[in-house]
């Protein structure tokens, strides 16, 4: 370790990040933190206990959780296979498959909703299969998930996908000729290896789930308890009460902070 | 400490750098935001800034051609959205000259702030309807069909213009009904019927006659009795007061009648 790089604060300074990239780096962090502090002048604090208990709020709130958790378990069932495959296997077409898998990411939500509404409404590409097999999925929870799922999934799939690259497959190759099973080697070396990306990115993908809207608006709908999560509760309140709205919203602004900070640690940051 | 006294003066300047750079992004991107008293008259003429009730796009955007046709030089730009978030649009300083809204209510809580000039003038009536999908799967024939058990039925939040006016329905049909969804707006509820999600939805007869053939409207005879009221008004404060007023008097008159009586809207 080199001299004068101890544990104290200046320490840290001066590790040599140029001082400019400081001064922008201030200016960005603030161009978020200011409008949240924006809002939460707006804030009628005394109301705000009232705002955020009443029973469309709690309803709200609690679908939220319940809604993301669940798109977060399909994400990582489904998103380390789909980043196992692109940083581990080679196929024709695999730029192609990447880059569609991505998509979620820059189309705009409502367009993701029209997207699920032609394959999995009633009337769309698998709409009357589900309905046959007797799945309502049209104005349920389960068309909630869906879309959450649509829109999160890149996130987990980009983070692990980033770790596996970032860590090489040099364990992996080691355990092989040891005699592993690539069952074994996913198992006892690959998904240890990349835990950090795994959690990163299933609270991005949980985080990105919570904050779901247009996607869900379009093909879910919006009914209280079933599709009208936290974000469309805010989009509703704010039609006939901005206060209750802004109370809301700073509700989900703490409950992702809290999910953030409780999990979401970058590599070499302890 | 000195790094550490550093880096605080840096956090100052860079705070002040973001505050200056969006006032400068304000005022380069949207003109005149900093607020209504400011009229933007471009070299040729004049911009009169008109928002509008987002059930109102295809017929005010035909009556500003007009308007803009009779008044050679006059620019008229239009903001459609929905009328509460117009009205918190204009509370929170945008310029807007004209206000059209779909409801009395909207307007209510801008005049209670103060930012209506004058009386505002009820231009035009909005009735509800029963739209499915042009087969009706559920073969909807009248509003108490639309309780029957396996019926998706969606209509708009009461939080909202389209779903104020359904306790009052409600109560002249004496049907309640259990829908699968409330919606923000009448326009979401329709795309819910269009796309052949929901069996059926409550919105305006003009969203019935502008939706062409990809709905069928199914009247409701008690709906005559919860008439929507469109109010329209000028933003106090307007640089554009008169020309507003002369706006607003355009769409209460003669051509403002018959283009949004084409559209199925009714008159006051």
């Amino acid at each position: 370790m080199a001299p004068g790089r101890g544990g104290s604060h200046d320490g840290r300074v001066t590790l040599g990040v140029p001082r400019w990239t400081l001064i922008l780096a201030g200016a960005g962090a603030l161009f978020i933190v200011l409008p949240i502090l924006g809002m939460t002048l707006r804030v009628d604090w005394s109301r705000f206990g009232a705002l955020v208990t009443s029973e469309a709020a709690v309803a709200a709130l609690l679908l939220s959780l319940r809604t993301a958790t669940m798109s977060t378990v399909l994400c990582l069932l489904f998103g380390v296979p789909m980043a196992l495959a692109l940083a581990r296997s080679r196929f024709p077409g695999q730029r192609l498959v990447r880059a569609v898998v991505l998509l979620p990411l820059v189309l705009p939500p409502v367009v993701g909703g029209l997207a699920l509404l032609s394959t999995f409404g009633r009337r769309g590409l698998l709409g009357e299969t589900f309905e046959v097999l007797g799945i309502q999925i049209a104005f349920s929870t389960t068309a909630v998930v869906l879309a959450q799922t649509f829109v999160a999934l890149p996130f987990l799939v980009l983070s692990v996908e980033a770790t596996l690259r970032a860590s090489g497959a040099r364990f992996e190759a080691v355990a092989a000729t040891l005699g592993a099973t690539p069952g074994t080697v996913l198992r006892r070396v690959t998904l240890p290896l990349v835990l950090p990306g795994l959690v990163s990115g299933a609270v991005l993908a949980f985080a990105r789930a919570l904050g779901e809207f247009g996607a869900t608006l379009t093909f879910a709908g919006s009914l209280q308890g079933v599709t009208r999560t936290l974000p469309l509760e805010i989009y509703l309140q704010r039609e006939s009460d901005a206060d209750a709205a802004v109370a809301l919203a700073l509700l989900l602004v703490a409950v992702a902070l809290l999910v953030m900070l409780a999990t979401h640690r970058p590599r070499g940051l302890s | 400490m000195t790094g550490f006294r550093s880096v605080r003066l840096a956090l100052g300047l860079a705070a002040a750098s973001v505050v200056l750079a969006g006032c400068a992004g304000t005022a380069g991107a949207a003109p005149g935001s900093t607020g209504s008293s400011t009229p933007q008259s471009r070299a040729q003429g004049e911009t009169l800034t008109v928002f509008a009730a987002a059930s109102l796009t295809k017929t005010f955007t035909e009556l500003a051609d007009r308007f803009e046709a009779d008044n050679p030089g006059v620019t008229v730009a239009l903001n459609f959205a929905g009328s509460a978030d117009l009205v918190t649009q204009i509370r929170e300083g945008a310029p807007a000259d004209v206000f059209a809204g779909a409801d009395a209510r909207s307007m209510d809580r801008l005049r209670g702030d103060g930012l209506v000039d004058g009386d505002p003038a009820v231009f035009a009536t909005n009735t509800l309807t029963i739209a499915v999908p042009a087969d009706n799967p559920a073969g909807i024939a009248s509003f108490a069909d639309l309780a029957a058990p396996n019926v998706d039925v969606v209509v708009c939040a009461p939080q909202v213009p389209c779903g104020a006016a359904l306790p009052a329905l409600e109560a002249a049909t004496g049907v309640t009904l259990a829908p699968v969804s409330e919606e923000n707006a009448v326009t979401d509820v329709l795309g819910k019927v269009t796309s052949g999600q929901a069996d059926a939805g409550l919105v305006y007869v003009t969203d019935v006659a502008s939706a062409g053939a990809a709905v069928l409207g199914i009247p409701v005879p008690e709906a005559g009795q919860t008439v929507n009221e469109y109010p329209i008004a000028v933003v106090a404060g307007s640089g554009q007061a008169r020309l507003g007023a002369s706006f607003a008097r355009f769409v209460t008159g003669a051509t403002g009648q018959s283009v949004l009586g084409a559209a199925g809207f009714g008159t006051p």
